[in-house]
């Protein structure tokens, strides 16, 4: 069994670069070899001109790594875990206090800065973590799934604090995502993961070119889909259902001959709500043959 | 996977090749040294035990105390009470250092905790050190606690307290070196917790009980305790004219085992955290 086979990605310099993909599709297998957490079996990881397979050490020294799990941090205040890891980071007393300072005030964290990090909100955990991500300076950032549990103030600081080390020192960052929309709108470049492959790599827009010509329908119905309507019955084969909600990807026009049919007659009655959007990754993800359960829309 | 500057990527295939890749390897950020780090692990675990820990440190004392009092009806002074009041003041360690120490370590790996430490460049010795350290120096309220109401229990002498100053660090390094290397090797962290539970029942079975009364074998397993040489040297020093060669040397069989247990638990850490 291998988590991830003949993945072969180059991240640019500077860029924001996204793995994608539902859990298990073997993101977090990559982000450990990639952190020297865990040695491939074959292949090479090289980061900014270092071999991390044969110098697994030198990775803490290139790339700072914000993991899901905090419970090293958890029983801290705020203050005294950005502290801690920026002296662990190699930095000297003095300078620590003075990044511990700046990164906490940067993300509006100063106020919580003398409150044990497990006594706070998901969201304001997880960004006392990115904190910590941020002291001690380094050229790569690794964050995986970094925005889970945030509210729209604290994901603008997040976002705002990564742009502002891209703009000023050419910061790189991989982020791990399951957020198909985050994914979207912060990342330059974009692997779609899918069972320990990677089925393709672009940037977003790039990407979404692959499924242009099609649109989203989503059709949510009152009780049960009005399968009595021809129509309808003939859009069943192609929708993916989960519960009340229909999910359709149709060309252009076969989608406003569906939207015709479920706002009139006998299916409008039935019909709870009806969205037509342009295809999101969500889309190329299922066209390119994903398997759609685990990636989410927030 | 790799990460090379934008510039060599996109003209041609051979910028990819290892050598232009090396011409822009990028500058190391600093090590953490020992010392520093060590400190910076030591202060931050000291802190989250007294966050997390005082309920316990209290369950640690009242144990002891309790211990000492239900001996008080079997036990009645000389060689046996001193052997209680040692037994029961290294127990508090044994409970904190070994017991807690464990059940920490085998949480933090099982649930993915060391990650942190293992993307810092950190000396492994500065994380098992600081964190053993913090666990042994948590104990000293307690064991102070214990000995003084112990050596007023039982009518004995006060004056050579001080070598608790010895004992605390020594057993502590010995008992916390065990119970790190326990959370770190157990595969599961119920494991780590049985292993911590297991070591402190033997501190306390094999140390406050008076040693002459047990048969061959559990003595040989009270020879092989580390603690033990921690209650020995202790108890020691109660008597009315103490040998303090004796002392000294139970002392060094505590700094001995300490030196080998937290080297393991260093080992065992490197182990846990690259999986």
């Amino acid at each position: 069994m291998k988590a991830t086979d003949g993945v072969d990605l180059d991240i640019r310099r500077g860029e924001i670069f996204g793995l994608l993909g539902p859990n298990g599709a073997g993101k977090s297998t990559l982000v450990r070899q990639l952190t020297g957490l865990m040695r491939p079996d074959r292949g090479s990881v090289e980061i900014l001109g270092h071999d991390i397979v044969c110098h697994p050490e030198r990775a803490a020294r290139i790339l700072a790594y914000l993991g899901q799990e905090s419970s090293a941090l958890d029983e801290l205040t705020v203050s005294l875990a950005a502290e801690t890891t920026a002296r662990l980071r190699g930095l000297e007393v003095r300078r620590a206090r003075a990044e511990r300072d700046a990164v906490l005030e940067e993300l509006g964290l100063t106020a919580l800065a003398s409150r044990p990090i497990r006594k706070l909100s998901g969201g304001q955990r997880r960004l006392a973590c990115f904190a910590t991500a941020l002291v001690g300076e380094r050229p790569l950032l690794v964050l995986d799934e970094p925005t889970t549990g945030m509210d729209p103030v604290a994901r603008r600081a997040v976002w705002s604090a990564v742009d502002r080390r891209r703009a000023e020192r050419g910061t790189t960052v991989l982020l791990v995502t399951h957020n198909v929309i985050e994914a979207e709108t912060v990342l330059d470049r974009v692997a779609v993961l899918d069972r320990g492959r990677v089925i393709a790599c672009d940037t977003p827009a790039g990407l979404k070119e692959q499924v242009a010509g099609e649109v989203r329908v989503e059709l949510v119905w009152r009780e049960s889909a009005p399968l009595h309507v021809p129509e309808v019955a003939a859009l069943r084969d192609r929708a993916v259902e989960s519960g009340r909600k229909w999910t359709l990807r149709l060309a252009p026009e076969e989608a406003r001959a569906a939207v015709a049919t479920v706002t009139g007659g006998a299916a409008f009655t039935a019909l709870d709500d009806f969205t037509l959007a342009t295809p999101s990754l969500e889309d190329v993800y299922l066209a390119l043959g994903g398997n759609v359960t685990g990636l989410v829309k927030a | 996977m790799s990460v090379v500057p934008a510039e060599v990527l996109p003209s041609s295939a051979r910028a990819l090749e290892k050598a232009p890749a090396r011409r822009a390897s990028a500058e190391l950020g600093p090590r953490a040294r020992l010392w520093p780090a060590l400190v910076a692990v030591y202060r931050a675990q000291l802190s989250r035990a007294r966050v997390a820990r005082i309920p316990l440190l209290f369950v640690a004392t009242f144990q002891s105390v309790g211990i000492m009092i239900l001996m008080r009806g079997v036990v009645d002074g000389g060689g046996e009470a001193r052997a209680v009041v040692a037994g029961a003041s290294v127990l508090v360690v044994a409970f904190v250092a070994l017991n807690l120490l464990a059940q920490y370590f085998g949480q933090l790996r099982a649930s993915g905790g060391l990650d942190h430490y293992a993307t810092l460049p950190v000396p492994p010795a500065a994380v098992v050190l600081g964190a053993a350290g913090a666990y042994a120096s948590f104990t000293v309220p307690g064991t102070l606690v214990t000995a003084v109401f112990g050596c007023l229990l039982y009518g004995l002498p006060l004056a050579h307290l001080w070598v608790l100053a010895l004992v605390i660090p020594l057993a502590g390094a010995a008992l916390a070196g065990l119970g790190a290397a326990f959370g770190l090797l157990a595969p599961r962290p119920e494991l780590a917790t049985l292993l911590g539970q297991l070591g402190m029942s033997a501190a306390l079975l094999l140390g406050v009980l008076p040693a002459d009364r047990m048969p061959g074998v559990v003595r040989f397993a009270r020879d092989l305790l580390p603690s033990t040489y921690g209650v020995e040297a202790f108890a020691r020093t109660f008597g009315p004219d103490p040998d303090w060669a004796f002392v000294f040397g139970d002392l060094a069989v505590c700094a001995g085992v300490g030196v080998v247990s937290l080297a393991v638990a260093t080992w065992a850490y490197r182990r846990a955290a690259v999986r």
